[in-house]
């Protein structure tokens, strides 16, 4: 399969609000544009890859992303991941991932009570066998935006050891060019990603799709994304 | 019947929140604060008249939408269970 082949799906929830960059930094890599999907929509077309985007779905209500993960179209994602289909949550859409237990733990308020909105440095880890981070080198730093107010990651300690062990941490926070401390939130063992066991399923912190070219400030949200299509199609 | 989920952090998870109202309080001269941590509370009027029943439909709510257990404990209360 090439890459303009590649069929992606975006979920859209009330309250999105990084659909339409994703869209677009997705057809910049593959030149086809991707399905918006409705969060009332009960299936979902065969795709090669969800992204879950960034924003504050259902206005934060209750906990972040707690109702979108239990929107109808949710249903459709799960079952597409059980299948093994790769699945992808930024930001709000980790949240959703963690709200539905997709992948582990739960992002709460930042220690420092401060929405976190500036470019961070991340490590590649290195980790179970995932589309995410094959074509990357562990170790190798990534300079992409973050804009959150709950991004704390938190799991109890015998779930951090498993994650830990499982090489289900995808990304971590570093010190790097980055204006700031490199932690922006408190995330236990600087976690900024995580995958699912399986590696399938990934979510983040940061947002790749705001760093798709040199005008957007950089450009490692492009090549971070453009290598896990690649991984995908291959 | 009415029914009252409260919600509190487990022990162990930070509460930046409950730190910021816990100094708060101290500048305001509560220095017998030790420590502050806010849950939240919602109330559920359910159409149904026996309290056990209630109970256990309101523990499914918890269990799958609200709260995460992952970091929250819950306890539910109905006020008119012995009436």
């Amino acid at each position: 399969m090439t890459l303009s082949a590649m069929r992606v799906a975006i979920i859209v929830f009330p309250g999105s609000n990084c659909d339409r960059d994703m869209m677009v930094a997705i057809e910049q890599l593959t030149s086809r544009r991707p399905a918006l999907v409705w969060h009332k929509e009960t299936s979902l077309d065969p795709v090669d890859l969800v992204i879950i985007p960034g924003g504050f779905s259902f206005g934060d209500y209750l906990r972040c992303g707690a109702l979108a993960g239990r929107s109808s179209v949710m249903h459709a994602v799960l079952d597409h991941a059980a299948r093994g289909g790769a699945v992808m949550g930024i930001c709000n859409g980790f949240q959703v991932l963690t709200e539905t237990g997709m992948v582990p733990g739960v992002l709460i308020r930042n220690a420092g009570l401060k929405f976190a909105c500036r470019n961070v440095d991340l490590a590649v880890c290195d980790t179970v066998a995932s589309p995410f981070t094959s074509g990357l080198a562990a170790g190798q730093h990534l300079t992409i935006p973050i804009a959150h107010n709950e991004g704390n990651y938190f799991a109890d300690a015998d779930e951090l050891r498993r994650i830990e062990d499982n090489g289900q941490v995808a990304f971590r926070y570093v010190a790097g060019a980055a204006f700031g401390p490199a932690n922006p939130n408190g995330a236990a063992n600087d976690i900024a990603g995580v995958l699912s066991p399986n590696g399938r399923v990934m979510g983040m912190m940061p947002h790749p799709e705001r760093a798709m070219s040199p005008e957007q400030g950089g450009s490692d949200g492009a090549l971070f994304m453009s290598k896990a299509l690649e991984s995908l199609v291959s | 019947m009415q029914a009252i989920v409260n919600i509190s952090l487990k022990n162990g998870v930070l509460d930046p929140q409950g730190r910021a109202i816990s100094h708060a309080l101290g500048d305001l001269g509560f220095s017998e604060v030790a420590d502050v941590r806010v849950g939240k509370q919602i109330q559920l009027d359910i159409d149904e008249t026996d309290p056990a029943r209630l109970r256990q439909r309101v523990a499914r709510m918890c269990e799958t939408l609200l709260s995460n257990t992952v970091i929250e404990d819950y306890s539910i209360e109905i006020p008119d269970e012995n009436k």
